[in-house]
């Protein structure tokens, strides 16, 4: 067997001689061969799309469900980022915006401005979020941490649910005291488990600078859940 | 193989020349950089691999064209745009097209460029929140004022909330518009145009002084703010309000007020620049404190009684003329109408 080595001889086109590179079989070889991932997914999307649209919908709610126990037990698990996607956050951002407009006691002039109050609080500050981690040299993508931050919403939204339902009955000094522990603490839990998924992805001595919006974030929400 | 760098179109009209595509994505060199990947050579061989793989492609389909079309003769291989040469065509612009979009896009949207205004640790920052508040005497060679925008934007935003908060407590009503985006716009409004404001006055004054600082300075005054504005919304004293505005708020005036005027010569632009700083940054706690958080006295008898809830949106009285104007005018329109219809 033969083996064609490229020369040192500089030459004009130095990838020339690349295709001529042959390594016999018992020769160990050193190093990592990185193959572009083009090709196996678009085998994938090709082979779903003939699939029924039920075998679609059902996949995808799976996958999204999946991530809403990897939130509700914020364990330090890469699924949420690895697969990422923004169905979750949408659904919740939806449904804390409707449940947050309905809530409003005064005519419609304050229900109309409520729902895009919502929408733009939670989209918008998302963003800033995920600029100001990247900014400090965070390693995380962009839609990903949308995506966490999203789905960390899980608690507060479980939250208005639960004061929905206070609000219903009892007392109101009562009720307002339920209210403010259980939006403390969903709001404690969602800035806790986003950090447990964020955090990582920062350098280790600017983790508070990270945290610190991610709060805020969170905290405007949860006023805007408890004074509704 | 393509025997020289530049040529690799495989075109009879000699397609979209690579090097007319010229830079190299960016304009800012950033030496702290150095994960980007985008000049080590490996990335590049991938690159040129993938490209040399596309021109071969391409070279195939050209190749299989002509055979099919080469026993009619070459002049059918321009049966008009719908044919094989009018789709290589359109290919090859796309192609061309998406390089220089992507170009210019590395190019303008580049967020790196802010990169470097964001470098600071939690204690820099903790440190300059503090030193905001402290002036320094020294007036005759110019202080340092940090460069730095990741403090100056967290107070602002921190400022956003504790305006909400104040909002909604007071159950201020905005008719047109919503609570967020009034208080978003004010408190960016304030951070960025009064900063532009000092900075073109500066300009004028020939003051020492750019913009990244300026912006820095006042967004690091506002940590003033931030702190007698979470005080007062809560406990409903007026007196202490006034003694929390003369006292912190004239803090962190005196302390910008030393860094500008380190920097700017002669009494009367000193006194300009000064003058004005001090006046905006003191009104706008007046402001901020009275505008958005109408003091419902009501509030402190209410929460010994037994029906009202201590947080409640109130809304605010139409004055009694308006309502009875809005009467008569509905009036008159409804009577028109039947006489019309009566027609």
């Amino acid at each position: 067997s033969t083996m064609h080595v490229p020369t040192a001889a500089p030459k004009p086109n130095i990838f020339a001689g690349l295709s001529d590179v042959s390594i016999s079989g018992d020769i160990p070889v050193e190093g990592e061969i990185n193959v572009p991932v083009g090709t196996p997914i678009q085998d994938k999307e090709y082979s779903t799309l003939d699939e029924p649209v039920k075998d679609t919908i059902l996949r995808d709610l799976k996958a999204v469900g999946k991530k809403f126990v990897h939130v509700m037990y914020p364990k330090k698990s890469s699924a949420l980022l690895r697969d990422w996607d923004l169905w979750g956050p949408l659904l919740l951002c939806v449904t804390l915006a409707l449940m947050l407009q309905g809530g409003s006691v005064n005519s419609k002039e304050d229900g109309g401005p409520q729902f895009a109050e919502v929408f733009v609080i939670i989209w918008f500050g998302s963003v800033i979020i995920t600029l100001n981690s990247k900014l400090l040299g965070g390693t995380i993508s962009f839609f990903q941490s949308l995506c966490v931050l999203g789905y960390c919403i899980m608690p507060l939204t479980v939250a208005m649910v639960v004061c929905r339902l206070v609000l219903l009955g009892g007392s109101w000094r009562f009720s307002f005291i339920v209210r403010l522990i259980v939006v403390t603490a969903s709001f404690s839990w969602s800035t806790f488990a986003s950090t447990a998924f964020l955090a990582d992805y920062q350098p280790p001595n600017r983790k508070a600078l990270v945290v610190y919006p991610v709060f805020l974030f969170y905290f405007v929400i949860g006023w805007m859940i408890l004074t509704v | 193989m393509a025997s020289s760098d530049g040529n690799k179109n495989t075109e009879p009209w000699g397609g979209f020349d690579d090097n007319i595509i010229q830079g190299t994505g960016s304009a800012v060199i950033d030496m702290e950089n150095m994960d980007d990947t985008s000049g080590s050579s490996f990335e590049d061989m991938g690159e040129m691999h993938q490209r040399m793989k596309e021109e071969e492609e391409v070279a195939e389909e050209a190749e299989a064209t002509e055979e099919e079309t080469g026993e009619d003769g070459e002049f059918l291989g321009m049966k008009g745009i719908k044919g094989q040469l009018g789709r290589q065509v359109a290919d090859e612009v796309w192609q061309a097209g998406k390089r220089q979009a992507s170009k210019a896009f590395n190019l303008y949207a580049n967020i790196d460029i802010l990169r470097p205004y964001f470098d600071v640790e939690p204690m820099q920052v903790r440190n300059r929140l503090i030193e905001s508040m402290i002036p320094i005497r020294i007036i005759h060679f110019p202080q340092k004022i940090a460069g730095e925008l990741y403090g100056p934007m967290m107070l602002v935003f921190t400022l956003v909330a504790i305006l909400l908060h104040g909002m909604k407590t007071s159950g201020t009503v905005i008719r047109e518009g919503t609570l967020m985006g009034t208080a978003i716009g004010t408190c960016f409004g304030y951070w960025l145009g009064v900063s532009s404001f000092i900075y073109f006055l500066a300009y004028l004054c020939n003051a020492q002084i750019t913009m990244l600082q300026t912006l820095s300075l006042l967004g690091y005054g506002l940590f003033g703010h931030c702190v007698v504005l979470f005080v007062t919304y809560n406990v409903h004293f007026h007196s202490l309000f006034y003694i929390l505005w003369l006292v912190v708020g004239g803090l962190s005036t005196l302390r910008m007020v030393a860094a500008l005027i380190s920097r700017t010569v002669g009494p009367t632009p000193r006194l300009v620049l000064c003058g004005t700083l001090g006046a905006l940054h003191m009104l706008f706690l007046l402001y901020l404190h009275f505008a958005y958080h109408k003091i419902v006295e009501g509030i402190l008898d209410t929460l010994e009684g037994p029906n009202m809830p201590p947080i409640q949106r109130v809304a605010r009285d139409l004055p009694v003329v308006a309502t009875a104007a809005m009467n008569a005018v509905n009036a008159t329109v409804k009577t028109l109408g039947v006489i019309l219809q009566s027609q």
